[in-house]
């Protein structure tokens, strides 16, 4: 199902963008889900790694701050993190309760009601929300927009960045790579359908282990999420890391759609503009042959005594 | 492991002790969630922390570290008072009903024969009474006060549960929850498996653990059986394999012995390790122990070998010593005794205890090789790195050697995991610069040094000229030319017992079974023949298929010995050949013959009716409840204190001081000066892994240093509290030794427990970081951990010593 | 993989398309018609089968190298995951295994053979015919002087005890069983491994 997704319709929401989709016309692609079992989740942090690899994110080493946690948040070179708590239960007992946080791809997604670049954000037929960046404009409204406090913008390119879902891996036929590395079997990725019964079948098995309040995180403020949480105690998301009970589209974006869009979207624009212009007088940028030739040479200097460096 | 990775979810109980298989062996441990998942199976953990195993546990108990011995001595006692123990196996798969020697006693925490001058046992009294043909008494009943039963019986009935409870810190209602499910585990149709690794190991009683953990594996029936057995999560990718090749001091391939210097004649050496049945009828594998020896000479020497120079028999070294272990071997360095020392993918500053001595072994030799694919704290043990290793280059004159090697993506060959399957890999890439595999190094090197020999003469030559390289590009022998001659071949025509030909001269063989003592045959492993046959390389396989959903994938690489997924197997049916429980079967017979779904570990033509054991490898055939002479320091286990403890004697013998520690532990003066005091070092420290990292390895690795960057310690509330340290605070953690400074990680994972009326807190050190790579700088753990080993494998105390805590 | 519609190509397919948006038409959405944001990555990689050399599990991983081995092509290692048939792993990797692609690719590792002199502060490139050559005789200058044929009770021992060596756990069969064979036959007793510790 999954590899038929390959086309180029299958984009159902565009931020900034009110044309409809031509996957409207059609549809049946079955939308996909990434379940994330807590209860059986040890923390190893394979699935960071992984996704990390994948993406060709590497991010500063760190500090320890006295916590398992690492990087300790996300950031535009981590895409997802581990949160460590331990906690205390009522007969007091010990939990080490470890969230995977990452993009949860909403399916009614903040960040694209938010964004005001058209085409930045657009969400897919399968429920995937991604990020483009090539039209990002590192304005932050879908920092503000994403109820799980996601997305994070770049220093260096002053565009966003989130999980993407491994999009590109999905497209063709394969699982997201944290879904993949997972020793555990933690993380399960496929269908929409599939997911909530395993997730159903993994509450009851923890209900028959003890956990009277085991059950699904798929919050219904947002329409429900295509990355679901197994929790031992789902009545209360917030000993997971500040889970969020209820979570919303923040009220900003809807003051933002009503009223401010056409003011920011015509500041947006203007700067647009400008760039458009030097665009279609300039053309796009390309480098000349001398420079070319200029920027070898330095690569090949930098590569030399690099090696020379190298033991 | 006796059993292997998948079989793990066909286990009914998981205990992991000893060992942190979530965090160390994360994907194995993929089969413990299965056998929760699909097997309604539990998993128990016992550690000194809440590891991230016990974070996905159906029960945490917390244990002061080394004292597993009293936890696992006490569930002895458990399961014999209360009956709870699988008297059917035991009687016919143990030595339960063997009858000890009347000499034989055990006293003040001391068996008979200990000699306190030496530190050593005389085992004399350590055997069963034999009769004139030299087989043990035996009692059926079980009730002689003098059998295996009866005695284990009595040594162990001091282990009640206040005393566990006293040493082991562990509270009186966690023992025995562990210890009730633990023995409903004795029911023909349950089993329970022991997942352990180095927190066993590396304690100065650390065999005895071990063989604890079996003895309760053989009161429940559970060895041989599916989703049983004592499974050693091996630390390292092929350190399984370099152990079956015997890559160790005092070891040969397989599992065979170098001679000691008293062994000067050729037949003493094979007839003592050829050792007989004591038990009438019984196989007693190594029976047959020239076979192997001998086409290992073959393999080695090649025509040079022969009948007439008792196989090159003086061209093997000699034991001068019990082992040259890496203690011994640094504390001689140390000494200024070792001239060269070559460390191939080995970094021993960072891995051997007391780091500071290591330093200044190493600074004594003349020359020191690294073989290594990365830089290594060892290759620079001789360059400043400011606080974290603070040397003056000038003052060191070793020579050092920095040899670059493939990594395992550039190179062909086979690992063995911690399953025994020995599986074949491919090179993906090619190296970096120059590196070279390290079979062309090693060729490199001795082609040179051969040269040397033919062209100036030397010490004792022959050996070296002499030795076997038949190798097709000699400077460079190739994997495959490799395994084939560990596997072995024919060198004549092999005919069985009755002159049938069995396998032509220049044949692969197809199994050990083709070995001859006569020269005939050339195996460079024993066990490992099978691998390579006439049909190809076996190690290649990839048929993943399950049919009898056991999951054993009889096609996938190859196992040793024979393929055999399940050691002992024959111990999951009954002794008439049905399986113990039809869910637990493994190989069965069917009124003509072994069927089953694994390899069956014993003779083809055994028949129920000959009654043999299923241990073949004993003499009595049987699982070994009583060591006999195997064990440095008794046949029973006993609970003694680490070297550095935390409370003032053993709660098992307080007046006995020749019993606070492992008598027969050997310690040299000035490590035992080098021994801290819990009133200078009140707090018990504990080395480890973390599951982001490996070893030292991989901080090198961008992708892993971001995950841990730097170096932490973990402290309980109470202890934080008492110190005034908050998470996040830098403290230095001091031994007798040395110091490390880190991070507190504060955590409720790690609580204070009371041991023998004294609170004791337990402290956190994960073994990783050093001065180089790409995470934060730190000092080596092994600056503190002392320098003493196991009594008999000589694995240091690396889990159990002493340290003190500053806030800075 | 993907479908890229250049800034080029996009200003070919003229004004009809620009007017979808008021936003597109100042220049914002050139690239539309991606079905997958990102390049697949894997696309035309050789794929090597092989085993993570860490812990004891034994987890069969896929080596995907840039270049497909042609005489031409130095193949460049550029991606690791698991192998899905293998019966233990089963595609799964643990965070050290999913980053394999660091180790093998790691700034530390060693590219010449190389030489620390006695007493001097830094490391020096040699070939590896004289790295070969100075070793094999520092060895058996060693070994000439301290080999040990008999011992004080006249017994034969034939060992050599002062040069000593630890072998690589991590090292395949072949590596180790081919290194054994050499230690022994030098004499060798100081030999370990690091089952020993």
């Amino acid at each position: 199902m999954r590899g038929e997704q390959v086309n180029l319709q299958n984009i159902i929401a565009r931020s900034a963008t009110t044309v409809p989709s031509p996957q409207e016309r059609t549809g049946g692609v079955d939308p996909v889900t990434k379940l994330i079992d807590v209860s059986r989740c040890i923390g190893c942090k394979a699935c960071q790694v992984a996704c990390a690899e994948w993406n060709d994110l590497r991010d500063e080493v760190g500090d320890n701050v006295g916590i398992y946690d690492n990087p300790l948040d996300l950031t535009p070179n981590t895409w997802q993190v581990m949160r460590f708590n331990e906690y205390e239960n009522e007969r007091g007992n010990l939990e080490w309760l470890i969230r995977k946080d990452n993009c949860m791809h909403c399916a009614e997604p903040g960040c694209l009601e938010a964004c005001p670049a058209p085409g930045a954000i657009v969400q897919y037929a399968n429920g995937i929300v991604d990020f483009n960046s090539e039209h990002c404009i590192g304005c932050g409204y879908c920092v503000t927009g994403c109820p799980f406090d996601v997305p994070r913008i770049s220093e260096v390119d002053g565009k966003s960045y989130k999980c993407t879902l491994c999009s590109d891996r999905v497209f063709h036929g394969l699982e997201p790579a944290c879904v993949k590395s997972c020793p555990t079997g933690s993380i399960m990725f496929g269908t929409r359908d599939d997911m909530l019964d395993l997730a159903e079948t993994r509450s009851d098995f923890l209900r028959s282990r003890g956990y009277d309040n085991a059950g699904i995180y798929n919050p219904e403020g947002v329409d429900g999420t295509h990355v679901i949480y197994v929790l031992q105690h789902a009545d209360k998301p917030q000993i997971y890391n500040d889970l969020p009970e209820d979570p919303r589209i923040s009220p900003m974006v809807s003051a933002w759609k009503g009223v401010g869009k056409p003011l920011a979207s015509a500041a947006i624009g203007l700067a647009a503009l400008t760039g458009f212009f030097h665009y279609v007088t300039a053309g796009p940028k390309e480098h000349g042959e001398e420079d070319e030739q200029a920027v070898r040479e330095d690569e090949e200097r930098e590569a030399r005594e690099e090696r020379e460096e190298r033991p | 492991m006796t059993n292997h990775w998948v079989d793990i979810r066909n286990a009914d109980l998981i205990i992991g002790m000893g060992g942190n298989p979530a965090e160390a062996h994360p994907v194995g441990f993929r089969w413990v969630m299965e056998a929760r998942e699909h097997n309604d199976a539990r998993l128990v953990v016992v550690d000194p922390r809440f590891t991230r195993t016990a974070a996905v546990a159906d029960y945490f108990a917390e244990i002061r570290t080394g004292t597993d011995i009293a936890f696992l001595g006490g569930l002895i006692h458990y399961l014999i008072e209360s009956g709870r123990f699988q008297r059917d196996y035991v009687l016919a798969y143990t030595d339960a009903s063997l009858i000890v020697r009347e000499e034989f006693g055990f006293e003040d925490g001391l068996f008979t024969g200990y000699d306190a001058d030496s530190g050593e046992y005389e085992m004399e009294s350590w055997q069963y009474e034999y009769d004139d043909e030299g087989h043990a008494l035996r009692d059926e009943t079980l009730e002689h006060p003098r059998c295996v039963f009866q005695l284990m019986r009595q040594h162990f009935s001091r282990y009640t549960l206040d005393v566990v409870s006293s040493v082991c810190g562990t509270p009186r209602d966690k023992i025995q929850h562990v210890w009730d499910m633990a023995a409903e585990t004795a029911a023909p149709d349950k089993t329970m498996t022991f997942l352990y690794a180095l927190g066993w190991t590396q304690h100065s009683i650390g065999s005895q653990i071990i063989r604890t953990a079996a003895m309760v594996q053989l009161l429940l029936g559970n060895m041989g059986m599916r989703g049983g057995g004592v499974n050693a999560l091996r630390g390292h990718s092929n350190i399984q394999g370099l152990t079956d090749l015997g890559l160790l001091s005092d070891q040969l391939p397989g599992y065979l012995t170098l001679p000691d210097a008293d062994e000067q004649e050729y037949e003493d050496f094979i007839l003592e390790r050829a050792r007989p049945p004591l038990v009438p009828g019984e196989v007693s594998y190594w029976r047959y122990y020239e076979r192997f020896h001998v086409s290992l000479m073959k393999a080695w020497y090649g025509d040079a070998a022969s009948e007439d120079n008792d196989w090159c028999y003086d061209w093997l070294p000699k034991m001068g010593e019990d082992l040259y272990d890496i203690l011994h071997t640094f504390e001689r360095m140390h000494q200024g005794e070792i001239t060269g020392y070559l460390c191939q993918g080995f970094n021993p500053l960072a891995a051997f205890p007391h780091k500071a001595k290591v330093t200044e072994a190493l600074s004594r030799l003349k020359f020191l090789v690294v073989i290594d694919p990365l830089r290594t704290e060892t290759a620079e043990f001789w360059m400043n790195h400011g606080e974290y290793h603070d040397v003056d280059p000038a003052a060191i004159d070793t020579e050092v050697f920095r040899l670059p090697t493939t990594a395992f993506a550039e190179e062909d060959g086979t690992i063995v995991n911690s399953s025994r399957w020995l599986q074949w890999f491919w090179q993906a890439g090619p190296p970096p610069g120059e590196a070279k595999p390290d079979t062309a190094i090693l060729a490199g090197i001795f082609l040179r040094l051969q040269r040397l020999y033919q062209e100036e003469g030397g010490a004792f030559p022959d050996p070296i000229l002499n030795l076997h390289w038949p190798y097709r590009r000699p400077e460079e022998p190739t994997p495959e030319e490799l395994a084939r001659e560990y596997n072995g071949w024919a060198l004549e025509d092999v005919f069985d017992e009755n002159r049938n030909l069995v396998v032509r001269a220049g044949e692969q063989l197809e199994d050990f079974g083709f070995l001859r003592a006569d020269g005939s045959t050339a195996c460079g492993c024993w066990i490992f023949a099978g691998c390579w046959t006439e049909a190809g390389n076996q190690m290649i396989r990839r048929d993943n298929s399950d049919p009898y959903g056991t999951g054993q994938t009889l096609g996938w690489a190859w196992s040793w010995p024979g393929n055999r997924r399940i050691l002992y197997n024959r111990a999951s049916a009954r002794p008439d050949g049905t399986p113990w429980a039809a869910t637990k079967a493994v190989v069965w017979w069917d009124g003509e013959r072994w069927v089953g779904n694994d390899v069956p570990d014993f003779p083809e033509d055994s028949t129920p009716g000959m009654t043999q054991g299923p241990f073949l490898m004993n003499q009595t055939g049987r699982g070994q409840l009583f060591a006999r002479d195997r064990m440095n320091e008794g046949p029973f286990p006993e609970h003694y204190e680490p070297f550095e403890t935390p409370i003032a004697s053993n709660p098992l013998h307080p007046d006995s001081p020749l019993a606070k520690n492992n008598p027969a532990a050997r310690v040299f003066p000035q490590d035992r000066e080098n021994f801290g005091t819990f009133e200078e070092f009140p707090h018990a420290a504990t080395s480890y892994r973390l599951t982001e990292h490996f070893h030292y390895w991989t901080m090198h690795n961008r992708l892993n240093a971001i995950t841990q960057p730097e170096k932490f310690v973990e402290i309980g509330e109470a202890l934080a509290r008492e110190l005034g340290i908050e998470k996040g605070d830098r403290v230095r953690v001091s031994s007798k030794r040395g110091h490390i400074d880190a991070v507190a990680v504060v955590t409720k994972r790690i609580r204070s427990l009371q041991v023998a009326g004294h609170t004791v807190h337990q402290v956190g050190i994960p073994l990783h970081w050093g001065f180089l790579g790409e995470t934060r700088k730190a000092h080596l753990t092994n600056t503190l951990t002392p320098s003493v080993g196991d009594a008999n494998t000589q694995t240091p105390e690396y889990k159990s010593f002493l340290v003190r805590v500053d806030k800075l | 993989m993907t479908l890229r519609v250049s800034r080029r190509q996009f200003f070919k397919l003229g004004a009809a398309g620009m007017a979808t948006s008021s936003m597109a038409m100042m220049g914002f959405a050139p690239e539309p018609a991606v079905a997958s944001i990102r390049h697949f990555k894997l696309t035309g990689a050789k794929i090597t089968r092989s085993n993570c050399t860490y812990c004891s599990v034994g987890c069969g991983v896929l080596i995907y190298a840039r270049g497909d081995a042609a005489i031409n092509n130095v193949d460049d290692i550029y991606h690791v995951e698991g192998d899905p048939d293998h019966p233990v792993s089963r595609g799964s990797l643990c965070p050290k295994g999913a980053g394999l692609l660091d180790y093998i690719r790691s700034d530390s590792r060693l590219r010449y053979p190389q030489v620390r002199e006695a007493g001097s502060n830094q490391w020096q490139r040699i070939s590896w015919d004289e790295a070969f050559t100075r070793i094999a005789r520092h060895m058996k200058d060693d070994r000439d002087a301290n080999f040990v044929t008999q011992d004080d009770e006249g017994n034969t021992v034939n060992h050599w005890t002062t040069t000593g060596m630890l072998a690589a756990s991590a090292s395949t069969n072949e590596t180790a069983y081919c290194t054994h064979k050499i230690a022994r036959g030098l004499g060798m007793v100081a030999f370990d491994n690091q089952a020993r510790v």
